[in-house]
């Protein structure tokens, strides 16, 4: 990829103030978000949060109650989705079933490059002048078709394809016309799970090979992690972070992101700040300090920072999961009421117990902590630290 | 030694369950028997006479027949009544079943697009198919009648010549076609917009992206090739009742002028004039012509399952 | 703009369409005098209803036609469904000899047409002496192959495990055909009687096959009578009884229109 094109100004999509209620139920409260030129932006979400509504409003088939949307700086919100050149892979992958292979690839050069006349069915053939526009046509199917290797396939019918062989020709009709930017709404939920993988891997390869850029709509967190430039993770309507799959791993802004980001899930624990600004996790001081008022506030661990040792809090071991490298241990605190909590480690770490009694810690560095409003809090490491 | 310790137990349950089976056969005859003796007497005994009357010039009532073999039939090629019926019938189908479907693809096209007000053009569309043709037949003479009419009415307020359309001939069966599109465009119309309906929405959005701005290309690329399957069919059961027209004879013409159909011939032949034998040669010649018809669905609903 | 054309077709073509049904409504309650008024007023100047209903049950016994009527759909309705419901359970969930047979014969009898099958049906029928009998105007519609092929598909997507669980608890075949089975296929019950009684009430072929006496008459034979009777003269009375004998079926549509629209369709969604 060109990494000074994606420094350029004008974003390949720009949405301003971008809002949309379905029989007065909102469902998008104001979305702001410029898309870069040539990057991979994954809409993540649980099913409900509006990315799927942003996606259709992008392409033109959903109209925004309010708000813009310029697509390369033009104001496009009046813009008929035929004219806005994006091009959309959908769930169901929508291939025309009467059509082979060659001929849904074909189908938006076709209704580009050939007059009106000349598509009409049957007596279409007989327009003049249109072979050179034909052949050249069909040189961009085989190319596409060759992409992505499915060269053999183009005098099926989409009936005789697999679904991986089916989303395969979903690609070459969008790529097929090098659009202005390619649109997905979950186009691997139709996969099993080793063909999805697969399927992720092309992806990422046919964006770092095109350089076009990529609106990429799942509730898959893996898809969006593995995949992305940048993930905008969507909560009731509105945009709860945008940022670098890292960034949200690392950093997440609220709870809601914390929790929907990585494998397991965040372990979660309610805390107290005592006045001066020490963290108290069950009555214990920890290592964190918070320049916040006294209150309820909620830890967040990921299960590969929290660590047994000799000292922290009592707990015990319920479950061993192993996981080949990793194993990932299910363990409870005892007498606080607190839910269970997830334990990474590696798979060749120290002999549990026979009773399951151990002591659990957690890298202080590596917490993450969220105040009564549920958003991020900053946290420093305490110098004196107890024992 | 085995085998033979084996094979007595083997075959217990299996007699067991052959008695149990077979009283099991027993009660589903019982269940198929009324359908089946009914099967024999109005569908199989009688297709059975009927062909043995086509080839006898047995007439109701007559004392003694004779069989006549193909005489029927070589009767009808030759038969200027049953020659004009057939034309007759033929030019009114060439008539009710273009525009029969093509209108009611129309409608269901707009009706299709419409939201809150689909209900209201439904019913106003299908309203006649659930009226009674022959009392509507009667409300049509009056409608076109030449000097009592609104129709005719209109007409001459439009400055034209009032139209004979119920005395002169050559408008009888176009006027017979009308009736029959009036009455037969809901019930299309309501097959269309099923068949629109069942048009997976991505599919027209994904040609909207493709390039497809007007509803035209629209039409071309995605709605009609996936209305083929509808519209095959729409298009053999309009052909079978056009080939049934009977009604719109019977109230308006009763055949004079030359206006038999061919279902009104084979009443007339059948049981006004009592010519059994030549009347089920014609009723054979009838049921082929509707058979091929019908054999062309089977084979369109065979195709569908592609899909 | 755009959006107020498709609406603008539409209501055209619905005027034209229901242009009969208005003035049939229109010249049954004018009187015979303003014949030759060719406005569509809504309100004539002599409310002359009366009288033109008045006249035709004077001249046909158009109660007794309506009465003939509901006796020939319901003894058809009840007679089709008590042979096709048990036919269409043994073809759905049972073995029997002959069973691809009987199906091929079912599905071969659907594309024959009534019209085809009179002729000898009526010859049969005068040897027996049953013409002029409402046995005769029900006889060939007792068994209707399309409910049989209809209730098939429609049972063949009763669960088997049902089937035997109640086996097991001890019910009869005919308590699971009739209390089990067709109660998971009613709409395809409702839907066949709509078809059916349509069909029939409106059916003119068969009628005047087998029937001479006016007593026996169904209304489209009697409606029949009565415009010959009439010979176009009296209008407002003729107007009368096509309404009379149209109404029931459109009132009917009027307050079930979908499960009508099913009904009448389901030949061809089905």
């Amino acid at each position: 990829m060109d990494l000074t094109r994606t420094l350029t100004a004008t974003p390949a999509l720009a949405l301003h103030g971008v809002a949309k209620a379905f029989g007065g139920t909102p469902v998008l409260r104001g979305i702001d978000l410029d898309i870069r030129e040539g990057e991979f932006l994954s809409l993540v979400g649980s099913s409900g949060c509006g990315k799927s509504t942003l996606l259709r409003i992008i392409a033109g088939l959903e109209t925004q109650d309010r708000g813009t949307l310029e697509i390369a700086g033009r104001d496009v919100t009046d813009v008929d989705p035929s004219d806005r050149n994006l091009a959309m892979v959908f769930q169901s992958y929508a291939l025309y079933p009467h059509m082979t292979v060659r001929e849904n690839i074909a189908t938006p050069l076709r209704m580009r490059r050939l007059p009106g006349a000349a598509r009409l069915p049957l007596i279409g053939r007989l327009v003049p002048n249109q072979s050179d526009t034909r052949a050249g046509i069909d040189a961009a199917v085989r190319e596409a078709a060759e992409v992505l290797q499915i060269t053999p396939l183009l005098d099926r019918r989409p009936a005789q394809l697999s679904g991986g062989q089916r989303q395969r020709v979903a690609l070459a009709r969008a790529l097929v016309r090098d659009p202005a930017a390619f649109l997905m709404d979950e186009p691997l939920s139709n996969l099993d799970a080793k063909l999805r993988a697969h399927m992720r891997e092309e992806l990422a390869d046919l964006h770092a090979r095109l350089g076009t850029t990529f609106v990429y709509v799942t509730h898959d967190q893996v898809e969006a992690m593995t995949m992305s430039n940048r993930i905008a993770l969507m909560d009731a309507g509105e945009i709860a972070q945008l940022g670098t799959p890292s960034e949200l791993y690392e950093r997440p802004a609220n709870l809601t992101v914390a929790r929907f980001i990585g494998t397991p899930q965040m372990n979660v624990l309610p805390v107290e700040i005592a006045p001066g600004g020490t963290v108290m996790l069950f009555g214990r001081p920890t290592a964190l300090a918070v320049r916040s008022a006294p209150g309820p506030a909620t830890l967040g661990l990921r299960p590969e920072d929290l660590r047994l040792a000799r000292t922290g809090w009592p707990a015990k071991v319920l479950r061993i999961e192993p996981h080949g490298a990793d194993r990932y241990l299910t363990l409870e605190l005892p007498g606080t009421g607190a839910g269970r909590l997830v334990l990474r480690q590696y798979a060749g770490a120290e002999v549990i117990p026979g009773d399951g009694q151990v002591h659990v810690d957690f890298a202080p560095e590596r917490a993450h902590l969220f105040g009564a409003d549920e958003r991020r809090r900053e946290v420093a490491q305490r110098a004196e630290q107890v024992a | 030694m085995t085998s033979l310790d084996l094979s007595p137990l083997a075959t217990i349950p299996a007699r067991q369950g052959s008695r149990r089976e077979r009283r099991m056969m027993w009660r589903a005859l019982a269940f198929v028997a009324p359908a089946a003796l009914l099967m024999l007497a109005i569908y199989i005994l009688p297709v059975l006479v009927l062909t043995g009357f086509s080839v006898t010039d047995y007439q109701l009532g007559a004392l003694d027949w004779s069989v006549i073999g193909l005489g029927n039939f070589e009767r009808a090629v030759s038969d200027p009544v049953f020659l004009r019926a057939l034309v007759n019938t033929l030019i009114y189908a060439a008539l009710v079943i273009p525009l029969g479907v093509g209108l009611a693809l129309g409608i269901a096209l707009l009706v299709h697009g419409t939201k809150r007000t689909r209900g209201l053009w439904e019913v106003a569309y299908f309203l006649p198919v659930t009226a009674t043709l022959v009392a509507m037949a009667t409300v049509w003479q009056f409608l076109l009648h030449p000097s009592l009419g609104p129709v005719n009415a209109a007409i001459r307020w439009l400055g034209f010549e009032p139209v004979a359309f119920l005395a002169d001939p050559a408008l009888l069966i176009p006027t017979m076609a009308l009736m029959g599109i009036w009455q037969v465009l809901g019930f299309n119309m309501v097959l269309f917009l099923a068949g629109l309906t069942a048009i997976p929405k991505d599919l027209t959005e994904a040609a909207r992206l493709d390039g497809a701005k007007s509803p035209v290309d629209r039409f071309l690329t995605v709605t009609w090739p996936m209305l083929g399957p509808t519209t095959m069919f729409v298009m053999v059961t309009t052909s079978i009742s056009a080939f049934k027209v009977f009604e719109q004879v019977a109230v308006l013409t009763k055949g004079r002028q030359g206006s038999e159909t061919l279902l009104y011939a084979i009443y007339l032949e059948g049981f006004e004039y009592a010519e059994t034998g030549y009347a089920a040669a014609l009723t054979l010649i009838f049921l082929a012509l509707v058979l091929i018809l019908s054999v062309g669905q089977t084979f369109k609903l065979d195709r569908k399952v592609h899909y | 703009m755009a959006r107020f054309v498709p609406h603008l077709v539409l209501a055209l073509g619905a005027c034209v369409m229901l242009l009969p049904f208005y003035c049939m409504g229109l010249t049954a309650i004018r009187a015979p005098s303003e014949i030759f008024d060719i406005s569509l007023w809504p309100i004539p100047e002599d409310f002359s209803a009366g009288r033109n209903f008045a006249k035709v049950e004077e001249r046909v016994p158009m109660g007794r036609f309506m009465l003939n009527g509901v006796i020939v759909c319901a003894g058809i309705l009840i007679v089709q469904v008590a042979t096709a419901v048990p036919a269409a359970y043994a073809l759905a969930k049972l073995k029997f000899p002959g069973k691809a047979l009987f199906l091929a014969l079912v599905v071969g009898a659907l594309c024959v047409p009534m019209q085809a099958l009179a002729l000898p049906l009526f010859v049969g029928l005068a040897k027996a002496q049953l013409l002029n009998t409402y046995f005769a105007l029900m006889a060939p519609f007792f068994l209707s192959v399309f409910a049989i092929f209809l209730f098939r598909q429609s049972f063949r997507s009763y669960p088997d495990e049902i089937i035997e669980a109640a086996r097991l608890d001890g019910f009869s075949e005919f308590d699971i055909c009739w209390r089990l089975v067709l109660r998971g296929s009613l709409p395809s019950l409702s839907a066949f009687a709509i078809f059916s009684v349509v069909a029939h009430w409106n059916d003119l072929y068969w009628p005047m096959i087998v029937v001479r006496d006016t007593a026996l008459a169904p209304p489209p034979l009697g409606m029949l009578y009565f415009s010959d009777a009439e010979s176009g003269a009296d209008y407002g009375a003729l107007m009368a009884g096509a309404t009379l004998v149209t109404a029931p079926m459109v009132l009917c549509f009027l307050l079930a229109r979908r499960q009508f629209i099913a009904g009448i369709t389901m030949t061809g969604v089905k």
